[in-house]
């Protein structure tokens, strides 16, 4: 789990450890709509989703986003993230791989908290963007 | 249609109960490995009142609420004509299982890109717990293909 973070050696530009995740099942799909509340049947059913013009069935935008988040708290307690955020670029599929990054772009020291700004990233087994996100967290001096 | 008269928008304030075993079904279903999420003596352990809802699981609360994707219906619009395009969140404290949640949704911004051939709808709700300190506020943005 997480190890000391140091805010004063941490530079801009560094990175996080990277999270790679299982491949994508047709079942986490379906655990997903019935654990997250998102039913829409273009995760769940290909007839479905072509009917909406997809090839097939396609990961919910939100366990993409779960996945990245994911990143930030294998690496700080999560009570250390004080924002996350995401814009939703490309989809997955049942087999894809995600790969969760997440580099240093910021410092700021703000009411007695040192503050990391980060730039995230998820991608897929082809190096194809899926996410493009930014977090603030929280680390101890 | 006019959509701007719909910026400034409320909807019908919420109150959603958080429950442990749903949260323990989220963290599952995302391949959480912590013990944190499965276990409130661990949790309690790391400082949690229980176990803390993920990250990303104010949205679920917002969905269980029949918010965010319901200004589409309230709209007019077709669902198959939109994509979650952003999400955002700010986090003031922990949500942990047995915590009562409540909110409201508004509509802040509408506006039109490439001439209109592109639609984005953005909505925020703050979320309270059941002592009245803020937990979480969500931004989401939809975008929809006009036309």
């Amino acid at each position: 789990m997480s190890k000391k973070i140091d805010f004063e050696t941490l530079k801009i530009g560094d990175s996080i450890p990277e999270l790679v995740k299982e491949p994508i099942t047709r079942t986490q799909l379906a655990l997903f709509a019935g654990a997250s509340g998102d039913h829409n049947p273009i995760h769940l059913d290909d007839a479905e989703a072509q009917a909406g013009g997809l090839d097939g069935v396609i990961a919910h935008g939100m366990l993409n986003m779960a996945f990245l988040g994911q990143v930030l708290t294998e690496w700080l307690p999560q009570r250390a993230v004080r924002s996350f955020s995401t814009r939703f670029a490309a989809m997955a599929y049942p087999g894809d791989v995600i790969t969760c990054k997440g580099v240093v772009s910021g410092k700021v020291k703000e009411k007695g908290e040192n503050l990391l700004e980060l730039d995230l990233l998820a991608e897929n087994q082809n190096g194809e963007i899926l996410l493009k996100g930014n977090a603030t967290v929280a680390v101890k001096s | 249609m006019d959509y701007k008269n719909y910026i400034n928008k409320t909807y019908e304030p919420f109150t959603i109960e958080v429950e442990k075993g749903r949260l323990r079904f989220f963290a599952q279903a995302i391949g959480e490995q912590n013990p944190i999420y499965q276990e409130e003596s661990t949790a309690q352990e790391a400082g949690y009142e229980s176990i803390p809802a993920p990250l990303t699981f104010p949205f679920s609360i917002t969905m269980d609420a029949g918010q965010s994707f319901n200004v589409l219906e309230d709209m007019g619009i077709p669902k198959t004509k939109a994509v979650h395009g952003e999400q955002g969140f700010i986090y003031h404290k922990p949500i942990c299982a047995d915590d009562v949640v409540t909110g409201q949704q508004k509509i802040v911004d509408i506006y039109e890109k490439k001439g209109g051939a592109l639609l984005f709808i953005v909505t925020e709700i703050s979320l309270s717990n059941q002592r009245n300190e803020p937990v979480c506020d969500l931004q989401s943005t939809i975008v929809v293909r006009n036309g």
